[in-house]
């Protein structure tokens, strides 16, 4: 549905995104995820028309951006990230004049607003001046113009920002219940919002892509072993830690970085091994206190640190 | 071609803001008082040529109609730049135009949709002013063909105004700017004229003719003259298309 090939933006001097490539296939979502400054807006920019590549291209629902901008714009729902929307209209007539425009024919016009609104929760606010809109329902106000002609593709920068917990557990369903009939294109900074409304994910920093895929897969990638963290007050660290060593199927045992003496290690297994009974039966059997085991590195948070900060660390090498 | 959604959402956006109703109202305020002196002064001139027994060839379309239809349009030079300013500084400043050209519409319906709304707007503010002549055929005698060029001149000259103001306001996201920048276009073309005196004759024909007011003249006469039509028909539409131009620089700058 969503087809990027090298994509290339310079503004001037500076290179905002440098030979971006991926796909979305017809009903995914797809999470954007990347630090402020990455490249997230100008790709999401360049693929909803507003303008033009340096360099690539990108086609949406297998029209080219540049070429038949027309046809992709009459396919797309977009959310820009500031909700730029006129302050001197009522919501309700700003909703009709995107219908409108975005060609939802006159007989379902009345209705499809409607809809949109219902769906967004701003059936209250209808006859209210966009301008004296708090945040939360002017998010939700733009995000009703994005999905008010149902277009086959939606591209949301950051559609959470600037709402409070229950509305964004409500934007998220909405999100989510769009799945499937609809192509979403979501950018955020909110990791588990992507665990829990995405089914993968392209991670981009400082312009380039540094991981992307389905999330459970990214997290096989980047952590090839199931990991626990435990904390056991032993006789002595060298002592646990060989004890733990010797677990069937544990590659490695090392100290939680900065907390010597607290008898804190990261146990490495192979993936698919659950230690953590072992672990247990081993405290138990030495009479060893054990204070605290979970399973940790199994989560996009970590997949995120991990690549941005290691890309991070990668120029401040080569600078 | 979606002119009409656009033209809609400016005229709502004109009247739900008070842009529409302030700028109606000041225009009427001082036009009004320009007709309240013209005409007192008329009155004065003709009660003196009426006793002095070589008095005469006075009449209220040359005494009344045609200064004040010059006065208009000196108004109009000063309020039409805040009238047009908005239409796309205000979109580029608040980010909207980023949905706007996102929409499934070209850039000449977005164009050609504020120019209208804005025309639309202009001609309602000309309307009032027929309140004018409504009071001088009150007391005298008035000839209906003067009238109807001279309407029909100030709205072929307000779309000239008015376009120039959208080419201005296509080129900032500042409405100052904006506004400064078509006041500039207009009186540059307001004056050129005045230098035809001094210049080369041939130049001078030029500069002549280059003159936004020096067309609106024969209007006011009761002529509808070929040259003055078109003059102001090319100049809108050559603003127009450097809008459109400007509209679409973006769309390219990769």
């Amino acid at each position: 549905m969503i087809e990027v090939h090298n994509l290339t933006k310079h503004y001037g001097p500076i290179t905002a995104i440098r030979d971006v490539s991926f796909t979305v296939a017809p009903g995914e979502i797809v999470g954007f995820l990347g630090p402020n400054g990455a490249g997230k807006s100008t790709t999401m920019r360049i693929l909803s028309c507003f303008m033009p590549a340096s360099g690539g291209t990108a086609k949406v629902a297998g029209y080219d951006v540049f070429a038949e901008s027309l046809e992709v714009r009459r396919r797309i729902g977009y959310l820009p990230e500031n909700v730029p929307l006129y302050t001197d209209l009522r919501v309700g007539p700003y909703l009709e004049f995107v219908a409108e425009i975005k060609g939802v024919p006159r007989s379902d016009r009345k209705r499809r607003v409607v809809e949109a609104m219902e769906r967004c929760r701003i059936l209250d606010v209808q006859n209210r001046l966009i301008g004296k809109l708090s945040k939360g329902y002017r998010q939700r106000v733009g995000l009703a113009q994005a999905i008010v002609s149902d277009p086959a593709v939606l591209i949301l920068d950051e559609p959470t920002i600037g709402l409070d917990p229950k509305q964004i557990t409500e934007i998220r369903d909405l999100i989510k219940s769009l799945a499937g009939d609809h192509t979403v294109i979501l950018s955020t900074h909110i990791l588990p919002e992507v665990s829990m409304v995405c089914s993968s994910v392209v991670i981009i920093n400082q312009g380039v892509i540094v991981a992307q895929g389905p999330i459970d897969s990214l997290v096989e990638q980047f952590f090839p072993t199931a990991r626990v963290e435990v904390e056991i007050a032993g006789p002595s660290p060298d002592a646990v830690r060989e004890a733990l060593g010797v677990i069937p199927g544990v590659v490695s045992v090392t100290d939680v970085p900065g907390s010597d003496g607290i008898g804190r290690y990261i146990v490495e297994s192979s993936r698919g091994r659950d230690v953590r009974g072992e672990v247990f039966q081993l405290a138990a059997q030495r009479r060893w206190d054990l204070r605290e085991l979970r399973r940790i590195g199994m989560t996009l948070e970590e997949v995120f640190l991990h690549v941005v900060a290691g890309e991070q660390s990668h120029t401040g090498e080569s600078a | 071609m979606k002119v009409w959604p656009i033209f809609k959402k400016e005229m709502r956006l004109y009247f739900t803001s008070p842009v529409a109703w302030v700028i109606m109202a000041v225009f009427i305020f001082i036009a009004g008082y320009f007709f309240h002196s013209i005409f007192n002064y008329y009155a004065r001139v003709s009660m003196q040529s009426a006793m002095n027994p070589m008095g005469g060839g006075l009449n209220v379309t040359d005494g009344v109609l045609r200064p004040l239809f010059s006065n208009f349009s000196v108004i109009l030079l000063l309020m039409m730049p805040l009238l047009t300013m908005r239409l796309f500084a205000e979109e580029r400043r608040s980010g909207t135009i980023e949905l706007l050209l996102t929409y499934p519409v070209r850039d000449g319906a977005v164009l050609l949709g504020k120019f209208l709304a804005a025309f639309a707007l202009y001609a309602l503010m000309i309307a009032l002013t027929l309140v004018f002549p409504a009071i001088i055929w009150y007391f005298a005698p008035l000839e209906g063909g003067p009238i109807l060029t001279g309407y029909v001149g100030l709205l072929l000259m307000g779309a000239t105004f008015i376009a120039v103001g959208v080419f201005a306001s296509s080129l900032t996201e500042n409405q100052i700017v904006a506004a400064l920048v078509s006041f500039l276009i207009l009186l540059m073309f307001w004056v050129v004229g005045w230098s035809a005196d001094f210049a080369d004759p041939a130049l001078g024909r030029v500069l002549q003719h280059l003159s936004l007011t020096e067309h609106n003249e024969s209007f006011a006469k009761g002529v509808f003259e070929t040259k003055d039509i078109i003059f102001y028909m090319d100049f809108t539409l050559v603003a127009l298309f450097l809008a459109l131009r400007s509209l679409e620089a973006r769309r390219w700058k990769g």
